[in-house]
């Protein structure tokens, strides 16, 4: 889960990591005024989305007085950003900048450690810099057993020739980033630009944070104070009422797992899994020139029940014809149960399940008692026998005859 | 032979009392492992189909050879549990629980490394070495795991619990059996990595061609990559990559929570073309993949 910038702030400022002057929130022009009046002085306003390319899209802009500022807070306020609605604007002091550098602290997938990440060119994506200049950017792993110590932030900022006054500021910064990564069981923590003034001062002028939904328990305490709803779900694009609807059904019966509904715009339904198994199937539908109406994963035995809102979902989608139900081999899911709660779907939707269900490939646990009741309402069924690929091409061809 | 596990293998099971674990503790059994007994702390003295339940790990290793754990527990206590059994000396450990926080797992997998033991998983089904043993849920039921899994020569390693038992399924039938298969997780930090276990498969001298299931999100396939190229492994490798339809949704999350598109590293446009360098075949459809076995072995 993406933290908003002033969210990432609120926790840098927890941190002791200083950031620019004001840097509040404001949800009316009115408010943007009375905060760049207490700034005093130039201001920079910042809509805040969870997606890049903000300042193409004049989501950031200037301004020098409070009547300017809440102009542009209206401006902004007014935008949507690749289809994402501005969650107030961030009104922020600005001033002159002399060098910009890159901290950041991430997962190292290799050494299976956290790594804190230093440039000395900032203000650029990070993965750039590592490419065209390597030599500007220094990182040191740490342990997750062993105690975080200030001198590895030392030993970092310094391995690029970094010495004096600026090791002392930019290495205090660094180990404070590294502790809230570590407290906070974050997978990454990254202040870009890190600015240092032309007064001397070094601000956090950007930043990201992420959490992962398995720390969501855990850090409870952390989402709260810093107001964010611990249920929302803050993929790349916010979900639609279909999707929201598909959550709903997951959590409102915690047997099996019929989660991670993502809508298309394609015609035929799918109710597929588990993990692997659904993207396996998916590449296959489209792969037959399927066009899919969703995603979803199936899995860890879901009740009758939830298999049979997730179908009537499904088929309440308008635009979808037929629905496909695969899966690989199962050996936990049961194969009675995904058809059982398929058909009363279907049939509680007011249509034939003969008709309306292209294909059901799940071989596995209780197949033959699966089998025997998809044989009774008529439904095209096929064993493991039938590749997932084959499978997923029969419905596709059972979408072209109509 | 096989790897990990073989029916001499004696492990516990932690979490034993607990739904899915007693499912498992059955299915384990009947496939003929050797359970020597399991843990839930205050149900000592009980009993899951004829195992002794314990309180701690230790009851059990002061008194019988212990190889190996499978962690069944809530995710919320999965690291305790699996510091118990590192300090109590077990050198294997299966971590079942999904949903355990990264920094945790990345403590687990460190502490492993200073105790000089292996872990497989978290979020994965286990190891099931056919007509030796299983350890973990892979395969479902013993009679559903003797028709998926035959004894044969190829390795299999998976991100996906339920794709382990389809490919395995789809060689099975082809002729080709297994020597072990290994589901190793789906989280985008895991105890052992493909990589970590190719110099297993590469000493078990029964062991003639890999076969994995590959994922987008992670530096897994790169690390396999740059494994095969280094240490020239006598092995040959088919891989399987599902999730191409990713590459077109950086930032949407599909499939486990390792599987996400975040860098252009992670696309499987990039994981393909590094694991092509290396030799490594790579399959669009799981049906194809007995084939290319084949072909590479030249039979």
């Amino acid at each position: 889960m993406r933290f908003y910038e002033f969210e990432a702030k609120k926790l840098f400022g927890k941190y002791g990591i200083p950031l620019p002057a004001g840097s509040r929130v404001a949800h009316s022009p009115n408010e943007a005024a009375a905060i760049a009046e207490e700034i005093g002085g130039p201001v920079v306003l910042k809509a805040q989305v969870l997606t890049g390319g903000r300042m193409k899209a004049g989501g950031v802009l200037f301004a020098e007085t409070p009547s300017e500022a809440a102009h542009a807070a209206e401006k902004i306020l007014g935008l949507v950003i690749k289809g994402h609605t501005p969650r107030g604007v961030l009104v922020e002091a600005r001033a002159p900048v002399e060098q910009e550098y890159y901290i950041g602290v991430t997962w190292d997938g290799f050494a299976r450690l956290p790594v804190m990440i230093f440039s000395d060119m900032g203000g650029i994506d990070i993965e750039e810099v590592a490419e065209k200049h390597p030599e500007h950017i220094a990182k040191r792993h740490f342990s997750t057993i062993h105690p975080f110590s200030d001198y590895m932030a030392k030993e970092l900022v310094a391995s690029l020739g970094v010495s004096g006054t600026h090791l002392l500021r930019l290495s205090h910064i660094a180990a404070q980033l590294a502790r809230a990564f570590r407290n906070h069981g974050l997978t990454l923590a990254e202040i870009n630009p890190l600015a240092r003034l032309e007064d001397g001062r070094f601000v956090c002028l950007d930043g990201h944070v992420d959490l992962e939904d398995d720390a969501r328990e855990s850090q409870r305490a952390l989402l709260e104070e810093l107001g964010i709803d611990p249920n929302e779900k803050r993929q790349a694009r916010p979900p639609t009422e279909f999707e929201v609807r598909g959550s709903q059904i997951d959590a409102a019966d915690p047997r099996g797992v019929a989660g991670n509904v993502v809508e298309f715009d394609g015609d035929l339904g799918l109710i597929i899994g588990a993990g692997g198994g659904s993207l396996t199937l998916f590449d296959a539908i489209r792969k037959h020139g399927g066009r899919p109406a969703n995603y979803c994963e199936i899995g860890g035995n879901p009740s009758v029940a939830k298999t049979c809102a997730l179908t009537k979902l499904i088929l309440s989608k308008p635009g979808v014809k037929k629905i496909a139900v695969m899966m690989n081999v199962v050996s936990n899911t049961r194969v009675d149960l995904v058809a059982r709660g398929v058909i009363k779907g279907v049939i509680e939707s007011g249509c034939k399940p003969s008709e309306k269900i292209a294909i059901f490939r799940i071989p596995g646990s209780w197949e033959s008692e699966g089998f025997k009741i998809l044989e009774d309402y008529g439904v095209e069924y096929c064993d493991r026998t039938v590749s997932m690929y084959e499978a997923a091409g029969r419905a596709v061809a059972k979408m072209r005859e109509g | 032979m096989s790897i990990l596990i073989t029916r001499e293998t004696t492990f516990i099971i932690q979490g034993i009392t607990g739904r899915e674990a007693v499912n498992m503790t059955r299915e384990c059994l009947d496939y003929g492992s050797k359970i020597v007994g399991g843990v839930t702390p205050g149900r000592g003295g009980r009993e899951v189909y004829g195992v002794p339940v314990y309180d701690t790990v230790r009851q059990i290793t002061s008194r019988t050879r212990v190889d190996g754990s499978v962690v069944a527990v809530p995710p919320a206590f999965t690291r305790d549990a699996v510091m118990e059994a590192l300090d109590a000396g077990i050198k294997l450990i299966v971590i079942v629980t999904e949903r355990i926080p990264r920094y945790e797992v990345a403590q687990m997998v460190e502490m492993a490394r200073v105790r000089g033991a292996r872990i497989i998983g978290p979020n994965c089904l286990g190891i099931l070495s056919p007509d030796e043993a299983k350890m973990g849920g892979l395969g479902g039921r013993a009679e559903d795991a003797r028709k998926a899994f035959k004894k044969g020569f190829v390795g299999v390693m998976s991100r996906s619990g339920g794709m382990t038992t389809e490919m395995c399924n789809t060689l099975s039938a082809a002729g080709l059996g297994q020597s072990t298969a290994v589901s190793i997780g789906g989280d985008p930090i895991i105890g052992s990595t493909y990589a970590d276990l190719m110099p297993l498969f590469e000493a078990d001298p029964e062991t003639k061609a890999i076969v994995i299931y590959c994922e987008p999100g992670g530096r897994m396939e790169a690390e396999l990559a740059q494994y095969v190229v280094e240490k020239k492994s006598r092995l040959p490798i088919v891989a399987f990559m599902a999730g191409r339809f990713m590459d077109e949704m950086p930032g949407m999350r599909f499939g486990h929570a390792g599987t996400i598109v975040e860098g252009k590293a992670d696309t499987t446009t990039e994981k393909i073309a590094r694991m092509e360098a290396a030799g490594i075949t790579v399959a669009e459809r799981i049906e194809d993949i007995p084939g290319m076995v084949r072909q590479r072995l030249g039979l």
